[in-house]
């Protein structure tokens, strides 16, 4: 084992590392942004409406990323229009594509947690707002979001971890994040044991943060169901 | 449409590899998983231990790392013992690499699932074979596996679907899965689009028909089992 290698290459994984965080980041707020409307709309009583949203979920949740990214990153260019038009200037950057799919994806993998939590809402509850004489926005607005989001923490703390893991990927089409970063130092100097044992441990160290993280604010939202103290 | 059937054979004939790949692993994975459950509840510390670290280290890192990690670097290790042991060079083909890998990271998804499957199995049960004279090994097979499989069921689905669809990333190391003849395709044909497109309708049939497979599982294994 030759750690030296690493210690010389430690600034190329810190700009890996930083990479990796902001693709994760910003493709987690836009996938919630996008599975709040998916969800909602999923859990409609009409058929014809909640058919849309459950496709774009059973075919994001059903097929590998890599393949969706793939499609984005290589196959956008087979349209003549997309070429053409202004869209080419983000479907050729590779950063823009895997952005692009990781927010669709995990908005499919959130989607289906939230649609599954809201319709585990408790029908008193709901019952209840209704005799208060809640209108239907009024009881989303306080009653079915506020404790969709409270229940769903722990799924969703999952659903980080995965997309976490699935940014590695995104070293796969010439991004340099932390894997990229691990590739690189393994070609340059053959290393293959120390360059991806450190990319790993780094990636192992940003998910205990992860899980530490969900279960503080775990710890504060889910108080209620705790045991009372003293 | 004409060059999608003209190529159909070659993303079929990948797709049959993505599916032995995932059958290989899943073998792997079971087993892999059954030794970590009942290490984990063992009584012995070093047996827990292991279990524990195998699962977090594995569970902690993304599968793409530890599939490039087991590709270049098993390749020198193997030839390392090789040579002190004076073999001849061994070649780690991507699919041994890939089945491996696979194999060892679902391993640590079926030992939680197992492990929870287990716990589940009223202790009772697992008494009263023990008064009627079996060996430990008797009870396993006859009352705490069968009795198990029920409460695992779910979680052994749910890993079975997620290992399906991390088998598209053998395309990486090069062995000619689906993916990978789909990226050939799309090459020569200038539409990979196309070609993606028709490798995702396919994983979504094999999910499909997973999906079937588990529930008829289920069905069987909670014969037993009253419903409301």
């Amino acid at each position: 084992m030759d750690f030296q290698v690493i210690i010389d290459n430690l600034p190329l994984y810190f700009q890996g590392l930083w990479v990796t965080i902001l693709l994760v980041v910003t493709s987690l707020i836009l996938g919630l942004c996008l599975a709040l409307p998916i969800a909602l709309l999923a859990t409609l009583k009409n058929r014809w409406v909640s058919i849309v949203p459950k496709a774009y979920i059973y075919f994001f949740r059903g097929t590998p990323l890599l393949v969706q990214m793939f499609m984005i990153y290589h196959g956008m260019g087979q349209f003549e229009a997309v070429h053409e038009s202004f869209l080419w200037v983000i479907f050729k950057q590779a950063y823009a594509c895997a952005l692009l799919a990781f927010a669709l994806n995990t908005a499919a993998y959130t989607a289906e947690i939230l649609r599954g939590t809201m319709e585990q809402t408790a029908f008193g509850e709901i019952e209840a707002a209704k005799a208060c004489g809640m209108s239907n926005a009024m009881i989303y607005r306080r009653i079915i979001l506020p404790s969709t989001f409270r229940r769903a923490l722990p799924a969703y703390g999952n659903e980080v971890i995965f997309m976490l893991h699935g940014s590695a990927l995104a070293g796969v089409i010439t991004i340099v994040d932390l894997f990229g970063a691990a590739k690189i130092v393994n070609a340059r100097n053959f290393v293959p044991f120390e360059s991806f044992i450190t990319a790993g441990l780094f990636y192992l160290g940003l998910t205990f943060l992860i899980v530490w993280g969900f279960k503080r604010v775990e710890r504060h939202w889910h108080a209620y169901l705790h045991p009372r103290e003293g | 449409m004409s060059y999608v059937i003209d190529y159909l054979p070659l993303i079929l004939r990948g797709m049959l590899l993505t599916v032995e790949v995932a059958l290989l692993s899943l073998f792997i994975s079971v087993v892999l998983g059954m030794i970590g459950a009942l290490a984990k509840l063992s009584r012995s510390r070093l047996a827990q231990s292991v279990a524990g670290i195998y699962t977090t280290v594995i569970r902690g890192m993304p599968d793409l790392v530890l599939m490039t990690l087991i590709f270049f670097g098993g390749q020198i290790l193997v030839n390392n013992i090789g040579e002190k042991l004076g073999l001849e060079y061994f070649d780690v083909s991507p699919f041994v690499a890939g089945v491996l890998t696979i194999g060892f990271i679902f391993g640590a998804y079926m030992t939680e699932s197992f492990r929870g499957g287990i716990l589940a199995v009223s202790t009772g049960e697992i008494e009263a074979g023990y008064a009627f004279g079996m060996t430990p090994i008797q009870v396993f097979l006859r009352i705490t596996f069968p009795a198990m499989v029920r409460h695992a069921l779910p979680g052994f689905g749910n890993n079975w679907l997620v290992l399906t669809k991390t088998t598209a990333l053998v395309s990486v190391i090069g062995l000619q899965d689906m993916v990978y003849n789909a990226g050939l395709a799309g090459g020569s044909t200038r539409k990979p689009f196309t070609f993606y497109c028709v490798v995702a309708f396919l994983f979504l049939i094999i999910t499909g028909v997973s999906d079937v497979g588990v529930r008829w599982m289920d069905r069987r294994y909670s014969v037993g089992v009253r419903k409301a």
